[in-house]
């Protein structure tokens, strides 16, 4: 479990390079850090749900991004995402 | 230790509907005025939500099959002419119907 | 052969109906009864549950700790639906919602989503341009009051509490809850009284 605070990074991954899936973490997060808000609960993995497979529990954080991180560009001061536990690893 | 420096990996391969930043809409402006919904929107809609509330298919499902959508077809269809045609994905991959039911429904309607 | 889910979207929604109803999976009363059901989730709905907030320290601590107790509270069915979320706005932060996947909203509270939330420009740009966003609203925040974007990408439904907006002091609930419109809870508005 992930404590409010903690820094993690979205797993740097792109499973959709290798065929039909579905994914609920946008792609402008892939290798990102982030800060962990809170956990918002557990859910069935939609990665599984979308095609009607047994889906195990994961635990749901809201994790907070810098959007100059992401795009120098950006016009806001933060980004704020839901993300389950399999795509993220300590930072 | 200083925030990670940005990286490019905008291009990297990217599904069409995952669309958070992505230049090619940047410049499109905003229709920010009321649309009603249609009889045809408000039918599939309803039966979006039949069918997730027996259990039929669920709305990561819708999700899937709205994805799976060509680009193209993604950009011309409206919002509810692709849900409906997500769940006859659905319905089919599910065998709740079969091809030979759904060609024959077709030809009647 | 033109695959069959090509069909013109008219006659392929004809012909599902028309199968779900011979299969009694979905009967032409149960999307009437659905479809009028569907209909009474307006945002008018969250505009009482903001109005309540602003007027009862209790209830808005509720509804920013459990979303879904709150509107439960307030007579709004809430079982079976996602678990709902609430964002305060302060003179700190203000908070825009957006979902870039697909068009995750909260329905229960606020009804159908409006065209724009569903619409590429929006789903594109509120993440990374939400002041040009809110420009285009007719929305300018106050200098210095920071924007968190909330990628609505999962499990939960996520609305915004606006700030009680100024020379409202006096007025009950009711007269609160008119001034809201469904953007001031999305937050590509900000509710006024002038």
């Amino acid at each position: 479990m992930l404590a409010p605070g903690a820094p993690v990074r979205v797993r740097d991954d792109w499973p959709e390079t290798r065929g039909p899936c579905h994914i609920r973490t946008p792609h402008y997060l892939r290798g990102r850090r982030g800060t962990v808000v809170r956990q918002l609960g557990a859910f069935p993995n939609p990665e599984d749900l979308a095609f009607a497979r047994p889906a195990p529990t994961l635990a749901l954080y809201h994790v907070a991004f810098e959007p100059r991180s992401i795009w120098p560009d950006a016009g806001g001061d933060e980004i704020v995402v839901e993300l389950y536990e399999s795509w993220l690893e300590a930072a | 230790m200083t925030p990670s420096e940005p990286t490019d990996t905008s291009e990297r391969p990217r599904a069409h509907h995952d669309m958070g930043g992505v230049p090619k809409f940047l410049c499109e402006p905003i229709d920010t005025g009321a649309h009603a919904l249609t009889p045809f929107d408000r039918e599939v809609d309803a039966i979006r939500g039949i069918l997730g509330a027996k259990g039929v298919m669920s709305v990561d499902e819708l999700r899937r099959g709205i994805e799976a959508i060509p680009e193209a077809e993604y950009a011309r269809l409206s919002y509810y002419q692709r849900w409906i045609r997500s769940i006859a994905d659905n319905l089919l991959a599910r065998g709740v119907i079969s091809d030979a039911e759904l060609r024959a429904a077709l030809e009647q309607a | 052969m033109t695959p069959l889910i090509e069909a013109p979207s008219e006659r392929l929604l004809a012909g599902i109906k028309s199968l779900l109803a011979s299969k009694g999976i979905a009967t032409a009363e149960e999307i009437a009864e659905r479809m009028a059901q569907t209909d009474r989730a307006s945002p008018a709905q969250g505009a009482r549950m903001v109005a309540r907030a602003w007027t009862d320290p209790e209830y808005r601590a509720l509804l920013l700790r459990d979303g879904a107790q709150a509107a439960e509270a307030m007579g709004i069915a809430m079982r079976g639906l996602p678990p709902l979320g609430v964002l305060e706005n302060t003179d700190d932060t203000h908070n825009l919602v957006v979902c870039t996947l697909c068009s995750c909203y909260p329905r229960a509270v606020l009804g159908y989503p409006p065209f724009w939330f569903k619409s590429p420009g929006y789903r594109a740009r509120a993440i990374r341009d939400p002041r040009g966003v809110l420009a285009e609203f007719g929305t300018v925040l106050p200098a210095g009051q920071r924007i968190r974007v909330v990628d609505s990408t999962a499990d939960y439904r996520w609305m915004v509490l606006p700030q009680r907006p100024v020379g409202t002091d006096g007025w009950d609930a009711d007269r609160l809850a008119a001034l809201l419109r469904e953007g001031d809870m999305i937050g590509v508005t900000v509710p006024s009284a002038a």
